[in-house]
């Protein structure tokens, strides 16, 4: 089978073209029409929706009133990275999912384009919207440049702590600068986030320092107050079937992270026949980014039913627009191939039986393909810890355990994000780093009185 | 089908609804317009000695609601600013062309004998069915002791109503200014000066906001700006009520009344011929809209009409005045109650924060599925239907009769009122 994997499928012009913003800025009469729309709930269900608590009615009243500043800085005190939230969340099972609006008219208020819309005018002109405490002299070790680690580091510089972010990559922002697709976040907002976290002092990032490669977890408690892991997964899992080693079979998350770094999206290559293994939020952004770079045809194929997908609905549809097939109740068999690459994957139907169980029936599936992306979810890498001999004890999905303050099992040791164990979403691992740092603040306030 | 067709003075039209003297009346090509969009009648912009006011530029001001819809404007317009011969040409042309439309001319001279006397037979030579003296505009005109400042003088209201009853054989209906406390004593002396109805009611002096960047108020006029009137949809209530004063008072029971103030729809037409009006003259509405939305005013009016069994706008005229008295003849005795229909309600909580931070803590927070269901205490509850007010699901929240088994008592009657009157 001739190899297809080819960079340049389509013109630069056209691939500029398909990743453009998918949610551009709304209009002043589009925020108008939108903010109008909020009945100022009591007690409201988006606000308890959502795992930061930005107080949705208040910010959404303010942008009507026209105060669209005061709006920003509702948002940010409570969410430091609300403008990358108000883009990536998937807000269809959040917020607006929450949103009053939907019992009878099925169309919530826009919370997550009005958020993006009131961010996006915070006036800098007036200022940094927060001041930094008094120096403490407590110092604080962040292991991660990403959601957790940036919104741990930023509350505990706000209230006077030292804070020194270690990041193994060499740009901070975690999977919103490597891994989030690049149609939600466009412009290199990350980066331009991470500048305006950073905007608080007192937080010093250190780039291309991984832990278990360039320290150790020991060396961090000795020399600091207090450290918080947010470290991510840092390995993804495998299919553990045959042909897996083949050329052509790529991890989707390496792969989304070589597309947002890369210069010219045009010369990524990308296969004509693509399947894509899993039903998850990753899937769904390799295929609908496969689909951009012009790719022919791209399957997801899951072993499960359409209802058990972990993407939304509104992810589900974002891909059948662009034009993916899904391909459900198929669990993968093995991948078939030469020394040229893949050329198809085989899958078992399965079924569910009599006990409520997957499983597994001899009924083969043939898809050809050039391309197979894995995207079946992530594990934490055993290399950050292999030279601990004190580690923090895992949870029984593999991740680290915490208690209700994010502290893990060792003492003055925290962790939050995807490194333990949740939805994996920006707007949680915020929560996360939010609270943490609370309990960090708490505690080192504590000592200090005895 | 009900018959819209309307006779208020002896003046038959099509339909009851007539233009209001206004910008929409000032000249044969808008009035034209509006015939041919099938507007019962017209009160032509309001004709004054000659030489015409010069109007200024920048002339209405806004105050929106959230999503810029208009509550309410105002203007600082003054009476037609084109000479009086004109005007009167094209009247007389327009009543030719359109026979079966009524043509009100609505004046403004000095409070003179002799002005009202020039100028009464030139108005009736054009052949219009009625006049309307306007008492009312509360802007630019009561500096040059014209309009409400008449208007706002019963004395001079019943002296120019009478001058022109002498020089004028036309209906004459007065248009009351409601910059005013109490809208009877207008009325009283426009029934004394000899008027065959009472128009009302027209703008109220307002400023619809300020510049906060200018500090001027608005409309602006090269930064700086001056009260005006006050209209649309949020003057109806005040309409209504005034003209319910007039309608109610035995003084003034059988004074024929125009209703004016805010009509935007057919609903807001029937509420006025309720109270009293024997038609109804529409602007702002119109001035919003455009003349299109006569076919809405008919149509509706018509098809409730019809629901509710009534043949003519006289059928329903004043049907809601017995029921429109004064506070102490309310019954003390009377309940009501919020019900909240929970598979209605969609759980924004807006009746619980306002009965909780602003009423009569009656309504219980319960969490429930994850959300908060929202329940009455009836016990609790007085009947002030604020959390209705603020509902906004039509059909979720309603207000209930409950049955107290008393009597009715009014105020007059109260063991509580140390002047209660005996049964």
């Amino acid at each position: 089978m001739k190899h297809t994997i080819q960079s340049n499928r389509l013109a630069d012009i056209e691939i500029i073209e398909n990743f453009t913003d998918i949610a551009p800025l709304l209009t002043e009469k589009q925020v108008l029409v939108a903010s109008e729309r909020c009945l100022f709930c009591y007690d409201a269900p988006c606000i308890n929706a959502c795992p930061t608590a930005i107080d949705i009615p208040l910010f959404i009243r303010k942008i009507n009133t026209g105060n669209a500043h005061g709006a920003a800085k509702e948002i940010l005190s409570a969410n430091i990275l609300g403008g990358s939230c108000a883009r990536v969340c998937p807000t269809e099972t959040l917020c607006e999912d929450a949103c009053v609006r939907n019992t009878h008219e099925d169309a919530p208020v826009s919370i997550g384009r009005l958020q993006r819309y009131a961010v996006e005018h915070l006036d800098p002109a007036r200022g940094y919207p927060f001041t930094r405490a008094e120096e403490t002299g407590k110092k604080i070790a962040v292991v991660g440049a990403g959601p957790a680690g940036l919104a741990c580091a930023h509350r505990l510089a706000r209230e006077g702590h030292q804070v020194t972010i270690f990041e193994a990559a060499t740009k901070p922002g975690g999977l919103n600068e490597y891994g989030i697709a690049e149609y939600k976040l466009v412009n290199d907002y990350a980066q331009q986030e991470v500048e305006f976290v950073l905007q608080i002092g007192g937080i010093e990032i250190q780039y291309e320092k991984a832990l278990g490669r360039d320290f150790t977890l020991k060396q961090l408690r000795d020399t600091h107050d207090a450290v918080f892991l947010g470290i991510g997964m840092g390995d993804s899992n495998g299919l553990n079937i045959p042909g897996e080693d083949l050329a052509g079979v790529e991890d989707a998350v390496d792969y989304i992270s070589v597309l947002r770094q890369i210069d010219s999206l045009a010369e990524l290559p990308v296969g004509q026949n693509i399947v894509v293994i899993g039903a998850g939020m990753t899937a769904i952004d390799i295929a609908v980014q496969s689909k951009k770079l012009g790719a022919g045809e791209v399957t997801m194929v899951y072993r499960r039913d359409q209802r058990a997908m972990g993407a939304s609905v509104h992810e589900q549809e974002l891909a059948q627009t662009h034009g993916v097939h899904f391909v459900f109740n198929a669990q993968p068999k093995q991948i078939l191939g030469d020394e040229n690459g893949v050329n198809a994957m085989q899958f078992n139907r399965t079924v569910v039986n009599e006990q409520g169980k997957l499983v597994a029936t001899d009924e083969v599936i043939q898809l050809p393909c050039d391309l197979v992306f894995k995207a079946i979810g992530q594990k934490l890498h055993p290399d950050f810890l292999a030279q601990d001999s004190e580690r923090p004890a895992l949870c029984k999905s593999g991740r680290f355990a915490v208690d209700a303050t994010f502290q893990t099992s060792i003492p003055k040791v925290y962790a939050g994000g995807d490194c333990i164990k949740g939805k994996d979403l920006v707007v949680e691992a915020v929560d996360h780093g939010n609270k943490a740092a609370l309990t960090i603040h708490q505690v080192l306030q504590q000592e200090e009185k005895y | 089908m009900a018959d819209l067709s309307s006779e208020f003075l002896g003046i038959k039209c099509i339909n009851p609804f007539w233009l209001a003297s206004a910008p929409p009346t000032d000249k044969a090509y808008n009035v034209v317009r509006a015939f041919e969009a099938g507007w019962g009648g017209v009160v032509w912009k309001t004709l004054g000695e000659d030489p015409a006011p010069i109007n200024v530029s920048s002339r209405y001001g806004v105050h929106y609601g959230q999503n810029r819809q208009v509550l309410g404007f105002n203007n600082i317009e003054l009476i037609t600013d084109r000479s009086l011969q004109i005007n009167l040409d094209e009247i007389t042309q327009v009543k030719k062309d359109w026979p079966d439309r009524a043509m009100i001319v609505s004046l403004m001279v000095p409070c003179e004998e002799e002005s009202w006397k020039a100028i009464l037979p030139r108005v009736e030579a054009t052949g219009a069915d009625g006049v309307e003296l306007n008492f009312g505009c509360p802007h630019g005109m009561p500096e040059r002791g014209m309009g409400a400042a008449v208007g706002q003088v019963p004395e001079y209201i019943e002296m120019v109503t009478r001058w022109c009853k002498q020089y004028c054989s036309l209906p004459i209906i007065v248009k009351l200014t409601p910059n005013i406390t109490d809208i009877r004593l207008p009325a009283e002396a426009a029934l004394r000066g000899g008027a065959d109805a009472v128009s009302l009611i027209n703008t109220i002096n307002s400023i619809t906001s300020v510049n906060l960047d200018t500090m001027s108020p608005e409309p602006s006029v090269d930064g700086k700006g001056t009260h005006g009137g006050y209209c649309g949809p949020a003057v109806k209530p005040i309409a209504l009520s005034m003209l319910s004063e007039i309608a109610r008072s035995p003084v003034t029971a059988n004074l024929p009344i125009s209703g004016i103030g805010g009509v935007s729809n057919w609903r807001d037409a029937a509420e006025f011929i309720a109270l009293g009006a024997g038609n109804v003259q529409v602007c702002s509405a119109a001035m919003l809209y455009g003349f299109k939305i006569i076919d809405d005013l008919c149509d509706g009016l018509s098809d409730w009409m019809d629901q509710k069994g009534y043949e003519s706008i006289d059928d329903f005229c004043r049907m809601a005045i017995p029921n429109t008295t004064d506070w102490k003849h309310l019954n003390m005795n009377y309940k009501r109650v919020a019900v909240i229909d929970q598979d209605n309600c969609i759980q924004c909580g807006r009746c619980f924060a306002a009965c909780e931070d602003t009423s009569h803590q009656s309504i219980l927070k319960t969490a429930k599925d994850g959300g908060n269901e929202y329940t009455v205490i009836e016990k609790e509850c007085v009947g002030c239907n604020l959390c209705q007010v603020t509902c906004p699901e039509p059909n979720a929240i309603a207000m209930v009769d409950i049955d107290t088994g008393q009597e009715h008592l009014s105020w007059l009657h109260h063991p509580a009122n140390p002047f209660r009157e005996a049964k």
